[in-house]
């Protein structure tokens, strides 16, 4: 059993934290207690149904104002699947926070309010989970029992939809839809008897199906030194281990190595997860690996495989998300936090700013605010080693540090 | 034989839940000057040494433990806690909520409910500017409690300890951006993706030793709101409310006048897991300290609790 990352996306009031609540309710994931809560909380509230978005809405602001203010991670499993949704806000911040819910899923929900059907921001949903290269979409288009249920419209707001996939520049996606009633719990969990029209799968099943190796972004083994492991006691004397997480593909004892980035040769002696030795370490896997030579390495440092080396540059061109209040201007420095990697960059170039909505680009901008989305060029004061962001998720991105305030300012996908 | 099938289901799951949490080991200890793991004794934070040993093997872990003791513990607990420590060969740091309320800092609360849990915010801020600690490693989950649920994995609190919870740092990828100014200390949560059900599986698989107290074992207790109340000298007992002595465990273990017990037959790991995943009550449905407002956790964390 493996555990499936989900990101949500809706508007303000589309129902995002009463759909989750729902999968939580009829996969029976809620306890006694948390549902006396519940209870106790939405009578109190003056409603006559159960309010399922008080699951999630863990912030006293949030439960009296009844919109989410910020993203939370809501653990759930069935017999075949564990479920880690990221229920983030849709309310004005909305760019920066489905950056960051989707930054680390593989599966995204956009949820369309049945009564309004595609709206301008559906569009930004979209592009940002086209942007970050999510491969599995559903739309579930909610509140159906509000429009009767009725198929005519369930099929306007999938063809209003459609027009938009052609605009997507990501081919390379799943897009499913499925009309629903959270609140009412209509094809969230069980099968509604109010769409005799509809013939697919219920959300929940749909999850349930998903092949995580076809929805996920491998990428080829890099394998960045996170942390040198030198004993120095007397059973482990001469021991010194390059600890780090796999990413993309695998590595195994024998490989020919190249570590980045001094292009020193070596290979791989052993592989250590705690006290055991392996032959191979799969992706994400958190090991210790030991090499056949004496070669100098520290943390930021990468190995990779011979024959496979990623671009080792000092500048590179990258689609960002600002996220930050404080404009990002050309000219200002940033710390770039590359993987475990840090390195201090200047803004050289705002090429053009990304409208969101498929609506084009603006030429001539001299700044980027909050939510922008940009294409820009960064100066580095030392090389990093990275892939195209299409080409490999966790090689190809990035955050950017303001050097003042120490905040996580922006996110980046090498173009 | 149920527990076999329940743990190879949960293999996959399990391991990358662990990769993950010893990668966050790594950076606390790359990205930190004087990190400091938050030991209880509980399970999810005994769970924390064995990833930390894991994420440094063949070296030591290589930072201090600190126990914030309220004085109201289960005896059970500190025996565990001193022997780990011994085992292990690592460092226990003690500081007592006891000389706080003898320095005047907090008051002990009297009456019905009360306990010393909130008082241990007190003692762990003093104690992080005393050592000067920039990393506190703590065994939160975000699937305890809602207002955990919001927290990120690198949490910066300010030089009062106190969680901003509206203006947080957006965590992406698996970048963790540890970078604070002087006097502000990140607390960090390697386990913020696990469920109380991974945990014990994890117990189980590692065949993790855990204190006695969270195995079914004859107890003195009372019954009071209906929670199954500790009967002991720490915990605040009307005339009218009967001890009884019956079968009971705990889920989780903190002090003793917050902590209330579960009826269990429990008594080896392979049956508490089976019964946690029987359970219809959420673990923290035990926790007096949580009962007493909607908001109580968060409250707390805004005043630098853990």
């Amino acid at each position: 059993m493996e555990v499936l990352k989900i990101a949500t996306a809706g508007s303000v009031d589309d129902g995002k934290s009463t759909l989750i609540g729902r999968l939580l309710y009829d996969t029976k994931s809620l306890t006694i207690d948390k549902l006396e809560a519940i209870e106790k909380r939405s009578k109190k509230n003056g409603y006559d149904y159960l309010d399922f978005s008080l699951a999630t809405d863990g912030l006293v602001a949030e439960r009296e104002q009844g919109i989410t203010i910020d993203v939370a991670h809501i653990y759930f499993s069935t017999a075949t699947k564990s479920y880690i949704i990221a229920d983030t806000p849709g309310h004005v911040e909305y760019t920066r926070n489905m950056v960051t819910g989707a930054s680390t899923s593989q599966a995204a929900i956009i949820l369309i309010d049945a009564r309004k059907g595609v709206i301008e921001q559906t569009n930004r949903h979209f592009f940002i989970n086209n942007l970050l290269r999510v491969k599995e979409v559903v739309v579930a288009i909610n509140k159906m029992d509000l429009v009767d249920f009725s198929e005519e419209r369930y099929s306007e707001i999938k063809s209003d939809f459609e027009e938009l996939m052609a605009k997507r520049d990501y081919e390379d996606q799943k897009i499913t839809f499925i009309p629903v009633s959270a609140l009412k719990g209509d094809n969230v969990v069980n099968k509604s008897q109010n769409t005799p029209w509809y013939k697919g799968e219920t959300l929940l099943e749909h999850l349930e199906g998903l092949d995580l190796a076809a929805v996920s972004n491998v990428g080829t083994p890099r394998f960045p030194v996170q942390y040198v492991i030198r004993p120095k006691t007397d059973e482990h004397h001469d021991f010194r281990g390059f600890a780090g997480k796999v990413y993309g593909g695998e590595l195994s004892v024998g490989d020919e190595v190249v570590a980045l980035p001094s292009q020193t040769r070596s290979k791989i002696k052993e592989i250590f997860f705690y006290d055991k030795k392996y032959e191979t370490a799969a992706r994400r896997s958190s090991v210790t690996i030991t090499l056949e030579d004496e070669i100098n390495l520290s943390r930021g440092d990468m190995l990779v495989k011979a024959g496979d080396l990623p671009t080792i540059e000092k500048q590179f061109t990258a689609t960002i998300s600002w996220m930050d209040s404080e404009k990002l201007t050309t000219g200002k420095k940033y710390v770039v936090q590359h993987g475990i990697n840090k390195v201090l960059a200047k803004v050289d170039n705002i090429h053009h700013k990304i409208n969101p909505d498929y609506s084009g680009i603006e030429k001539n901008v001299d700044g980027l605010g909050m939510n922008d989305i940009a294409q820009v060029t960064f100066k580095l004061n030392k090389p990093i080693f990275y892939d195209k962001f299409k080409n490999h998720r966790t090689n190809g991105s990035f955050i950017l540090i303001d050097t003042q305030s120490n905040n996580t300012v922006g996110a980046g996908f090498v173009q | 034989m149920k527990p076999e099938t329940s743990l190879l289901k949960n293999t996959a799951h399990i391991n990358a839940l662990e990769n993950e949490a010893i990668y966050i080991f790594r950076e606390v200890a790359a990205q930190f000057e004087k990190p400091v793991l938050l030991f209880s004794g509980g399970k999810d934070s005994i769970t924390l040494v064995r990833l930390a040993q894991k994420a440094f093997w063949p070296a030591k872990i290589p930072f201090p433990l600190m126990h914030i003791d309220t004085g109201h513990n289960f005896p059970e607990t500190i025996e565990f806690r001193d022997r780990l420590v011994e085992e292990l060969g690592l460092e226990l740091i003690v500081r007592n909520v006891q000389d706080s309320i003898d320095q005047g800092k907090v008051k002990e609360e009297s009456g019905r409910y009360s306990s010393r849990n909130s008082l241990q915010t007190t003692t762990l801020l003093d104690a992080i500017e005393e050592f000067k600690f920039d990393a506190c490693i703590g065994g939160a989950r975000r699937d305890e409690e809602k207002a955990r649920a919001k927290e990120r994995i690198f949490s910066v609190r300010d030089d009062f300890g106190q969680w901003d919870e509206r203006n947080q740092r957006p965590e992406l990828f698996d970048m963790l951006n540890g970078q604070i100014e002087l006097g502000q200390n990140v607390r960090v949560f390697p386990i913020s993706n696990w469920t109380e059900l991974d945990v014990w599986s994890y117990i189980e698989k590692e065949q993790i030793e855990i204190p006695s107290i969270y195995f079914a074992h004859k107890r003195k207790v009372f019954l009071r709101d209906g929670l199954i109340w500790s009967h002991s000298e720490y915990v605040f007992q009307e005339e009218d409310e009967e001890v009884l002595e019956r079968m009971v465990r705990f889920r989780t273990v903190g002090d003793m006048s917050c902590t209330a017990a579960v009826f269990s037959e429990a008594t080896d790991i392979e049956s508490v897991v089976q019964e946690i995943r029987d359970s219809t009550i959420s673990e923290r449905g035990a926790r007096i300290d949580d009962k007493r407002s909607e908001a109580a956790m968060e409250k707390r964390k805004q005043q630098g609790y853990f």
